[in-house]
């Protein structure tokens, strides 16, 4: 079959590879029948996050038909059902998994003891995103095998395109789990970072949520402008500064709530700290880039909410916890736990409340893929977001 | 056996040209500090070998120099100005060195083989920031307006709210005590 592999920074080739095989009781290969590049691939385009082998396959936004099932999966799979894939391959039964934790899953990663040194408690098994979490094949790909199927899948009915469903597998509900971890009032300021995809869900979940105010920080013309098409009032770091636009549109008190939708490769503004994380970065004295959590913590409102959708990989440096600790701030982070909310945003998706494939901009087949990671990379040609049609 | 198509080959050269000279620009990134670094630490021995005793600080100065620019080429996500700025080090470089070079200089040796190798550098460099330039040249054309991309059945503000049925779960939820906001 063909699949994106990753042969290096910035270097994606699609290849021919071998077909996936059943290799456990409980798995399942489906035919991919539309998968999506992620923000989070980036970083491992610009090999910021480690453990990657040359020729794994790429990708975490998937879904498909289900071709073969293994016979412990049988009672939940069948053959020719539709399913979305989450990012997150958990096992349904550990204690985590009982708790509605999936992304923390305690068995789905195979490399447990290199997680377990790296987190200090390993984490679940993630589709085509570095031997830390598993080393398992992602889905930008002809085909694709579910580990633990019986319990990784959210079920898609027929006649809803693609489109409108793929993004149950990471950003939608990604977007959701950061807006929904602030606890939205209807009278809070949410401030969000970054109008990425997941920054756009995060801004259509906070307005769905209630939130008084919604307000997204971007540089990108074309990424603030579809911000505004959904609710935000928007900031552009580069033109104005974020601190006192953010003074006036709060009357002097800061959000309540403030989103980081940007995570580990913040872009290097004019400010002194993230000149300073990009040196940092560059001669390896630091993994992530940590403005947007500095900023966060400056301008929210005491006793206010920080969450963490964004991806982070290791190690940020100058964090001014007196901050946090002196306003009694709340951080909620982590990976999405995608399948506790899938059955709610489905719903929502069927009934009309949201239509997910706004934030398409390209649609390609895979062997345009590697072109596209770059197109992606540098926000060329009005690129937010590719679908790839294996 | 097969053969590639000449826009595939084309667009593989191009990525080895871009690869090659973001290459190129890290290690004089590198080599930048290394170099200031030691012109910073050194200055004493290098100023006497080079016959330039007498001049220790506009050394360590431009080491500082040196330092600067090969943090801002590793740090910067467009590297070219920084090397166009390496070429102008460059020339105040040959220039210094160019004092050296006079017939009463008992180490005009030394300062001759500094000349040479500091003028290879500027070649590098020069080769480098045009590469980078040419690719800077390529850049961000037109502006696509996503103004009708909300996703949303109605104008934003009517769908305000529609998602207020969902119950967040307990462990997300703000504790009560510091739900200071209640509106009276």
């Amino acid at each position: 079959m063909r699949a994106l592999c990753w042969h290096g920074k910035h270097d994606i080739r699609c290849d021919t590879v071998p077909d996936p095989k059943i290799e456990h009781p409980r798995d399942a290969i489906i035919k991919v029948t539309s998968c999506a590049i992620c923000g989070s691939d980036l970083h491992l385009y610009d090999n910021v996050i480690p453990a990657m082998e040359n020729g794994d396959i790429m990708g975490h936004e998937t879904m498909g038909e289900v071709v073969e099932v293994g016979p412990e999966a049988r009672g939940k799979l069948k053959v020719g059902d539709r399913i979305v894939v989450p990012f997150t391959i958990f096992c349904g039964e550990c204690e985590q998994c009982r708790r509605g934790n999936f992304s923390v899953c305690e068995r789905s990663n195979r490399n447990k003891a290199m997680a377990d040194k790296v987190f200090g408690h390993t984490t679940a098994g993630l589709f085509g995103y570095t031997h830390l979490t598993g080393g398992y094949a992602g889905g930008q790909a002809e085909y694709l095998r579910v580990p633990f199927a019986d319990a990784t899948h959210i079920k898609v009915p027929a006649g809803i395109p693609d489109e409108k469903l793929l993004f149950l597998s990471d950003i939608f509900p990604t977007g959701w789990q950061g807006a929904v971890q602030c606890d939205i009032q209807p009278e809070d300021t949410v401030c969000i970072w970054g109008c990425g995809p997941v920054g756009q869900m995060t801004i259509r979940s906070a307005l769905l949520l209630g939130a008084k105010q919604v307000i997204a920080i971007d540089r990108v013309p074309e990424r603030l402008s579809m911000a505004r098409a959904g609710g935000a009032t928007t900031i552009n770091f580069e033109e104005e500064s974020v601190l006192e636009r953010l003074q006036d549109l709060t009357g002097g008190k800061g959000p309540e709530k403030c989103i980081d939708a940007v995570g580990m490769e913040a872009h290097a503004t004019a400010t002194l700290d993230s000149i300073y994380d990009r040196v940092k970065q560059a001669v390896m004295l630091e993994s992530d880039r940590a403005h947007v959590l500095r900023e966060m913590m400056y301008v929210c409102r005491p006793a206010g909410v920080l969450s963490v959708p964004g991806v982070y990989g290791g190690l940020i440096d100058k964090v001014p916890f007196g901050m946090v600790m002196n306003k009694g701030l709340t951080i909620r982070t982590g990976q999405t736990h995608v399948n506790r909310w899938t059955d709610d945003l489905l719903r929502r998706i069927e009934e009309g409340q949201i239509d997910p494939s706004f934030v398409i901009t390209h649609t390609v087949g895979l062997d345009a893929g590697p072109g596209m990671y770059k197109t992606f990379r540098d926000k060329q040609d009005g690129c937010i977001k590719v679908v790839l049609k294996p | 056996m097969a053969h590639r198509r000449p826009d595939r080959q084309h667009a593989a050269s191009r990525r080895r040209r871009r690869d090659s000279a973001d290459r190129l620009a890290r290690g004089l990134g590198w080599f930048s500090i290394a170099l200031g670094a030691t012109e910073l630490l050194a200055s004493r021995g290098l100023t006497r070998a080079l016959g330039m005793e007498g001049n220790e600080r506009l050394v360590a100065s431009y080491g500082l120099r040196e330092i600067a620019t090969g943090a801002g080429i590793l740090a910067s996500e467009n590297p070219a100005p920084w090397i166009w700025g390496r070429v102008g080090g460059d020339v105040l470089d040959l220039g210094t060195l160019a004092t050296a070079l006079d017939g009463r200089n008992p180490r005009q040796e030394n300062a001759g083989l500094a000349f040479a190798a500091v003028l290879g550098v500027t070649v590098l460099d020069v080769i480098c920031a045009r590469a980078l330039g040419g690719r800077r040249r390529q850049g961000r054309v037109g502006f696509r307006d996503y103004a009708d991309r909300s996703g949303l059945p109605r104008p934003s503000e009517a769908m305000r709210g529609a998602a207020r049925d969902f119950q967040v779960p307990r462990d997300m939820r703000v504790p009560e005590p510091l739900r200071p906001y209640k509106v009276a």
